[in-house]
């Protein structure tokens, strides 16, 4: 499955391959995988543990080099992009929500949040004004100054998806978002997420196997064996 | 991102204090034991830095410091007073005799004997009564550590006799001479009685002590009676000098505390070092959330470099802190008098500590730069 580069895509990959080892060791994680993410979308990227799917969320971000094969990211190709331009790129571009949230315990909520801005040279009192200033929006802003041993699983995942939003990426790769959280919890923070996060020029890739969560989808790849094996759209 | 770094590094409690204790022991440690070292160092130099009133010492040439003695001849004080640009040349006996309280207390002393007319290299520095009555007949002045040694315990007071080789010398005063190396007491006498104090040897005259005329260069006429007498002449501070290079390289004390400070460098370097490592390490995570996010290596490494120098900066502040106020604890003690922390230490340490500091992120910096941005995600 062949596809051309399209304007409303956000991600597209053209048969990706990464293989980790060599020699006996040698393991192929991702075979050949076609797929692509478009603007305005949120897309599902779901399948069985060890499938494939965070190695292949890792190459989209650029957080690894695929062995083989083409990735389009936001116009620009992942190979034209090297060292600290691919950093900074991935700084302004995209937006991270990891499942363990990853905040960092010594700073507050807003502070947390503001990690992108910060990191991209805003001053930090700006940056903290405006990532309180979400949290709001994101239904925690009496918690802006809370250390997140404070915060629930819940309350926690919403600090780190303010922190994928406050720099306005328009790409957002969001790592089993729900796989720590409890229904109920899960199900509002991805109702967030597909308010908060679907825009026009924005594209949202969801890895997860929790399949109480796919209604929220626009569109699900289904990836098995390092492969995409079938896309498909929530009835 | 440097608040982010040090909130970082101060969140972590145990760790911080543990990087902070460690930098600040291996501080104490190096201040304390190289300003004492220095201290006493100096201190086989002080009785040559006590005379104020001359800027030459001429001795036999094979003199190599102020302990050691061979006497010249009466008439090498002729021969320097000839050499051109001598102000004035005046004899110095120094000799070692015991000298013993009327309880049958003694010890040996250092014992200067000054030219009895002009009394150069009197002490200066009184605490009691006046180093002018040295004129006096039998009169002696005596160090304040000296008379404590010898009346333990008891107000310094005017008039006590002591015997020395049979003969008595009455304390006209009580001065506050530098520390020797070795703690004897300090007795200033005019040469005419010192030399009765010593056993008589057939010549007494230990040291020409000279002053230069006025705009002669010191150093020059150093050389200059060097070469008209054949006799080695010193400026003061090169004599005070040579006595510490002695002890440099003839005794056991460079070496002892030689030990002492690499020890500290290398616990300091070794405690902190693991405990830096292991704070990098179990704030992996961290490094790799704002890896992934975008935040630049060279941001990383300067966060890790900035967390490493503050912990030392902290320690060694706290450090010299407490080596400053062990000093002033110690500075009026007798045993450690004169004793001090020297800025030479303190800036010589701070040194020595951001590259300790620099040297124990090295580790922590290659871990965050191999750092797999990837791993978040697992």
């Amino acid at each position: 499955m062949i596809m051309k580069t399209n304007e409303s895509h956000a991600v597209t990959c053209r048969a990706v391959r990464k293989h980790f080892g060599e020699g006996e060791n040698r393991a192929e994680v991702l075979r050949g995988v076609d797929f692509h993410a478009r603007l305005g979308e949120m897309t599902f990227l779901v399948g069985p543990s060890g499938c494939g799917k965070t190695t292949l969320i890792s190459v989209i971000a650029g957080l690894l080099e695929p062995s083989t094969g083409e990735v389009d990211v936001l116009g620009r190709a992942h190979g034209s992009l090297r060292g600290k331009d691919r950093v900074e790129f991935r700084r302004r571009e995209l937006g991270f929500v990891f499942q363990q949230y990853n905040l960092l315990p010594s700073l507050t909520a807003a502070e947390n949040a503001a990690v992108p801005l910060i990191a991209d040279g805003v001053k930090r009192s700006d940056a903290v004004k405006r990532a309180s200033a979400l949290l709001d929006r994101l239904g925690i802003g009496a918690k802006t100054s809370s250390y997140p041993r404070f915060l629930s699983g819940g309350q926690q995942q919403r600090v780190a998806l303010a922190r994928a939003l406050v720099h306005e990426p328009r790409l957002i790769i969001c790592d089993e978002p729900t796989a720590a959280l409890d229904h109920e919890t899960g199900e509002s923070v991805m109702q967030l997420l597909s308010s908060a996060a679907v825009a026009p020029q924005r594209a949202v890739v969801v890895v997860t196997h929790d399949n109480r969560v796919f209604h929220h989808a626009h569109r699900i790849a289904h990836m098995n064996d390092g492969i995409i094996t079938q896309i498909t759209s929530p009835s | 991102m440097n608040f982010i770094a040090l909130r970082m590094l101060m969140a972590d409690k145990a760790k911080y204090f543990g990087l902070v204790f460690a930098f600040a022991f291996s501080t104490f440690l190096l201040q304390n034991q190289i300003s004492i070292f220095c201290g006493i160092m100096k201190r086989t130099g002080s009785q040559v830095r006590d005379v104020t009133d001359a800027e030459i010492w001429v001795m036999d040439p094979h003199t190599e410091y102020f302990e050691q003695t061979k006497a010249l001849k009466d008439t090498d004080l002729f021969r320097v007073r000839g050499v051109e640009g001598v102000d004035y040349a005046v004899r110095l006996f120094k000799g070692n005799p015991t000298a013993k309280t009327a309880a049958g207390k003694f010890a040996s002393t250092f014992t200067l004997g000054l030219d009895d007319a002009t009394l150069v290299g009197a002490p200066r520095k009184m605490l009691l009564g006046s180093w002018e009555q040295l004129r006096e007949a039998n009169s002696i002045v005596i160090d304040r550590a000296g008379y404590d040694l010898l009346y333990p315990g008891e107000t310094l007071e005017l008039g006590r006799v002591l015997e020395l080789n049979d003969h008595k010398a009455r304390i006209v005063g009580i001065s506050d001479a530098a520390a020797p190396f070795v703690s004897f007491p300090v007795i200033h006498a005019r040469y005419s009685e010192a030399i009765q104090f010593q056993g008589r040897e057939r010549k007494m005259l230990s040291y020409v002590l000279v002053r230069p005329r006025a705009g002669v260069d010191a150093v020059a006429l150093a050389r200059r009676i060097e070469s008209e007498t054949g006799l080695k002449a010193r400026t003061t501070a090169e004599f005070a000098w040579d006595c510490v290079v002695y002890y440099l390289k003839n005794t056991g004390i460079p070496v002892n505390f030689g030990i002492t400070i690499a020890v500290a460098l290398i616990v300091g370097l070794a405690v902190s070092g693991q405990t830096f490592y292991m704070f990098t390490v179990e704030n992996l995570r961290q490094f790799g959330a704002l890896k992934a996010i975008g935040v630049t290596n060279t941001r990383l490494v300067g966060m890790v470099l900035l967390q490493a120098l503050v912990g030392g900066a902290v320690g060694y502040a706290i450090g010299t802190g407490m080596a400053g106020v062990f000093f002033e604890a110690t500075l009026n003690k007798m045993a450690t008098r004169g004793i001090v922390l020297i800025w030479e230490s303190v800036v010589g340490v701070a040194v020595l500590m951001a590259v300790v500091a620099t040297a124990v992120s090295l580790l922590s910096v290659r871990k965050v730069l191999v750092l797999e941005p990837a791993s978040v995600f697992r």
